[in-house]
């Protein structure tokens, strides 16, 4: 590894749950359903957190649990079945659903793969039930990815034949492109996971090379893993070279000739670095502070220091998987300082301290640093958004730059904070 | 178990914090998991507050459960007293927290800290948003004023001064709190009647000190405040009003109960002039159109039942549905529907709100933002009056609701959606204009252009939707479809769906040109 310091900090933390990743969860897989078993906090989280975006009838919902429930915990299952009854009958269409464990039913320790068990059993294969957990106690923000697209591994069919899975949810545009220039490349076979469908889960084996677009997919990488999958090593595909390194590593291990691989990813280079070329002059020297949130902290700092020159004041991740994140650390500029947990407070200090162009934070934290002059981005964007791929760099750095420039027109005077 | 998909109301704690982020120089320790830090985003993006709301979560994690954490509480709580120096510390839990019972209040209070700490207990499987931020405001006065005795109290006679009054219930998230506290102030003023407290927005725990100065408490958000009011006066003596001034006809109402409380004349231009244009513009001839509008309502209690009455009485709808999400407000919510000849429609589950403006299918809806989306799908108009909170429903310009400017800003809120009774007109007139056509629009942003496509769909979405017995569905016939698309596309939907229910009604099994005018005759009929 490289010469970057990790720190770990504890204390008081400021993140989303791992409820939160069934906001974009529920639009990938359109034919499934998320059923919190949860409290009205977790209703309340992730109707918060989702905002009032969604003009359709949701394809999420929570079995608030309730005095009586707490009481027996037979009864807690026969109502939690109860509820998905109404909830199957109401909604016929859904074909896969998971019951997202929550920090009260993890407590009161409802056993949620027994009721999907038991309603697998007596559903027969209408719909298939699957449990995972998005807790506060157990996840942060993303883990909750983490969480579903490992409870869905069990259900993927065997398969001997050689193809590359890209594992990770990405915006559908963007999987389409990159998928197209594997295509280029010559690796033909590309399945993506989770898939656009519920029920299309791709198939598994000895012969299937994982390479993974988000990077907290840690127990989801394990079990493929214990699948037989190999997953290729790489950094993340954000930026030109991230991108680039990514698709290269595929290549690689399908034994792909690096002159054509040059040959088709060159011209893709030097068209994204001319639309970057704008936005590292707005970013260059800018001083850049992350607060942990998505786990995506990392690829990004690399992409906005390597490639568009910003200075790194430090580096905040939930949490660290030293083995995911190797390459990328490797990458890092070695003065680079990241620290794994938190105490929101000391590191608010430690912000101010630093006087930072932009911080990078979760959505509670943002107006409060705008208000003390500081300019800001949500992480959630970043989940959110179509940025993977070289094509994308110079859109993931104008989500970096727009706060700048934003900052530069408006006339500082005539803004006054509360 | 309940099934929601939406939700109107947070868990109390999230009451509480409203109270706790309203007030100056007080902290929260709330015992949570790190995902309930979510709550922050409420006031830092829906309020755009620029300021951290004062609490200090205990964040912890499953493997501190097997631990002490109880240390961990004591902790955090040292850690923000030292912190924050607040003049008075609110220490609760939130659900899960609720579980694993560690009794923070108690703990907290067994740390010897010299600041008065009010331990809150907040049922959060039975209890919500509104009772818990209710129940925070009571503790907080209770804990701060129980010492007070009231036994020398004079009155405002007595002491030759001019009479003093509490404005209590304006919180954070509360709908159009801040300028309804203004917008009071002035009103007062202009009587001659001084404000004492506003609390809990904007108070600090020595300004709560500070509320047994008044001569009467008005209780401006009877979600909030009653139960602190109700505990004043029987504890302090203190008297208070229970008219909420929203609406022309309320803010009479209010300010002659004041001067009833106050044993003071009121000055006859209160019965004389009233200072909102919404009496005339009402009277005006271009508010005919407004005649018997059905309109829906539902919301919290206090903006429901103050809409049934602006409704009724100042604007001339016609109350086809009347309702709140508050199981506390539903026993003052039932009789007034009652005396309007409705049941009131009490539940927490958006979708039957949804299919009760189905039904009544209102011209206007005056709802929450969920009513808002149900509206848009139904492609009906519609005005939000109450809360849950949407950044929308922050604005940036002054726009109270209650007194006389609130009357103002409610006539235009609520009238805006509807087409002006002069364009209502010319559009009777000039219907078969080309300049109709679909598509094109004059200035009717809200139903106009690209939406309109989107109003018309989702409409026929849902009809084809909703219906589980679609074999019932009467066939639109193309001499039906084609007078159909003669109608301006912003009423077809309407007419399409009454339409449609006249046909079901009446039996037929399509719709021509001729149903068409029938089912028309059966409406004006
Ligand atoms: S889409 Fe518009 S109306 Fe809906 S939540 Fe976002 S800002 Fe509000
Ligand atoms: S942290 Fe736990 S209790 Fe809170 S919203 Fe997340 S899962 Fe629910």
């Amino acid at each position: 590894m490289s010469g970057a310091t990790l720190l770990k900090e504890s204390g008081p933390k400021e993140v989303f749950c791992g409820l939160t990743s069934i906001v974009w969860l529920h639009r990938r897989m359109p034919d499934a359903f998320f059923l919190v078993v949860g409290s009205r906090t977790c209703a309340h989280l992730i109707q918060s957190a989702a905002g009032v975006m969604i003009f359709a009838e949701p394809r999420f919902g929570t079995a608030i649990l309730e005095e009586r429930d707490l009481a027996g915990l037979a009864d807690a299952h026969d109502e939690l079945n109860r509820v998905v009854k109404n909830l199957l009958a109401r909604r016929p269409e859904i074909k896969t659903l998971f019951l997202v464990g929550s920090c009260p039913s993890e407590v009161i320790k409802i056993d949620l793969s027994r009721v999907a068990e038991n309603l697998n059993i007596e559903l027969k294969g209408q719909v298939t039930v699957l449990n995972y957990s998005g807790s506060g106690i157990e996840t942060t923000f993303t883990q909750g990815e983490d969480g579903a697209l490992k409870a869905l591994i069990p259900l993927m069919p065997k398969s001997d034949q050689k193809k590359l899975l890209l594992v990770g949810t990405l915006a559908n545009a963007v999987e389409d492109r990159l998928i197209s220039i594997f295509k280029r490349l010559g690796i033909d076979n590309v399945e993506s996971f989770p898939p656009r469908q519920s029920t299309e889960l791709p198939s598994i084996g000895p012969e299937t090379k994982v390479l993974l677009t988000q990077p907290y997919l840690t127990d989801t990488a394990r079990e493929l893993k214990n699948k037989g999958a190999e997953i290729i090593e790489a950094p993340f595909p954000l930026g030109v070279t991230g991108s680039t390194l990514w698709i290269q590593a595929a290549a690689n291990s399908f034994g792909i000739d690096k002159s054509i691989v040059d040959s088709i990813l060159n011209p893709l280079i030097s068209r994204a670095k001319q639309a970057l070329a704008p936005h590292v002059e707005k970013l260059s020297g800018k001083k850049l502070f992350l607060l942990p949130e998505s786990q995506l902290e990392i690829p990004l700092a690399r992409f906005l220091s390597n490639e568009c020159g910003m200075e790194i004041v430090e580096i905040g991740t939930p949490y660290l998987n030293r083995d995911l994140m190797k390459a990328e650390i490797d990458l890092l500029p070695p003065e680079c300082r990241i620290v794994e947990g938190q105490h929101v407070e000391k590191q608010l200090d430690r912000v101010r301290d630093s006087s930072p162009d932009l911080v990078v934070c979760g959505m509670g934290l943002a107006n409060p640093l705008e208000a003390e002059g500081i300019s800001t981005k949500w992480s959630i964007e970043m989940v959110f958004s179509p940025i993977h791929g070289i094509d994308q760099a110079s859109d993931l750095a104008e989500l970096f730059s727009r706060p700048l420039r934003r900052h530069d027109i408006l006339k500082p005077k005539t803004l006054t904070s509360n | 178990m309940e099934l929601t998909l939406w939700t109107y109301e947070g868990p109390p704690h999230i009451g509480a914090m409203r109270i706790a982020t309203s007030m100056k120089k007080l902290h929260y320790v709330l015992h949570a998991p790190q995902g309930d830090t979510y709550a922050d985003l409420l006031f830092t993006m829906i309020e755009r507050r620029g300021s951290r709301p004062p609490v200090t979560y205990t964040t912890f994690q499953a493997r501190d459960l097997g631990g002490d954490t109880a240390e961990l509480v004591k902790g955090h709580i040292k850690e923000a007293v030292d912190r924050f120096k607040p003049e008075t510390l609110l220490v609760g839990e939130s659900c899960t927290a609720e579980l694993i019972q560690d009794q923070p209040g108690s703990l907290a209070k067994g740390m010897g800290f010299d600041i008065p700490i009010v331990s809150l207990e907040l049922p959060a499987y039975s209890k919500k948003e509104n009772w818990g931020g209710s129940e925070t405001f009571y503790q907080i006065v209770r804990t701060l004023l129980k010492d007070q005795s009231n036994e020398s109290k004079h009155t405002w006679q007595e002491e030759k001064r001019r009479p003093r009054v509490n404005l209590l219930g304006p919180t954070l998230l509360g709908f159009r709190c801040r300028d309804d506290v203004l917008e009071i102030q002035k009103l007062l003023g202009q009587y001659g009647i001084d404000v004492n407290v506003v609390a809990p927005l904007g108070a600090s725990p020595a300004d709560i000190m500070r509320i047994p100065n008044a001569d009467v408490n008005v209780c401006l958000y009877p979600e909030i405040a009653e139960s602190t009011c109700i505990w004043l006066e029987r504890n302090l003596n203190i008297p208070f009003t229970t008219t909420v001034p929203l609406g022309v006809g309320a803010t009479q109402d209010f300010l002659k109960e004041l001067h009833e409380v106050l044993e003071m004349e009121i000055p006859q231009s209160v019965n004389e002039s009233n200072n909102s244009k919404l009496t005339w513009y009402s009277n005006s001839v271009d508010s005919n159109y407004l005649t018997g509008k059905r309109v829906f309502i539902f919301g919290d209690g206090t903006h429901a039942l103050a809409a049934a009455r602006i409704a009724t009485e100042e604007l001339g709808f016609k109350v086809v549905g009347l309702g709140t999400y508050s199981r506390e407000m539903a026993r003052k919510v039932r009789p007034a529907a009652k005396a309007l000849g409705l049941e009131a429609l009490i539940t927490n589950d958006y979708l039957e709100v949804e299919d009760a403006i189905k039904e009544t299918s209102p011209e206007l809806v005056l709802g929450t933002q969920m009513e808002r989306h149900s509206a848009k799908r139904l492609g009906i108009p519609c005005a939000v009056i109450s809360t849950p909170m949407h950044v929308q429903d922050v604005p940036a310009r002054y726009s109270p609701q209650m007194g006389w400017e609130g009357a103002n800003v409610i006539f235009d809120d609520w009238v805006h959606p509807l087409m002006m009774g002069l364009e209502e007109h010319l559009i009777g007139m000039f219907k078969h204009d080309f300049e109709f056509v679909d598509g094109h629009q004059s200035h009717l942003g809200h139903l106009g252009g690209k939406g309109t496509e989107n109003i018309n769909q989702g409409v026929k979405t849902t009809i084809s939707n909703d219906s589980t017995n679609t074999s019932n569905n009467p066939i639109w016939t193309h001499e039906g479809e084609r007078e159909l698309s003669k109608i301006p596309f912003f009423v077809r939907g309407k007419v399409r769906r009454n339409t449609e229910n006249y046909a079901r009604q009446a039996g037929c099994r399509e719709i021509n040109e001729e149903t068409l005018y029938d089912a028309k005759a059966h409406y004006k009929a």
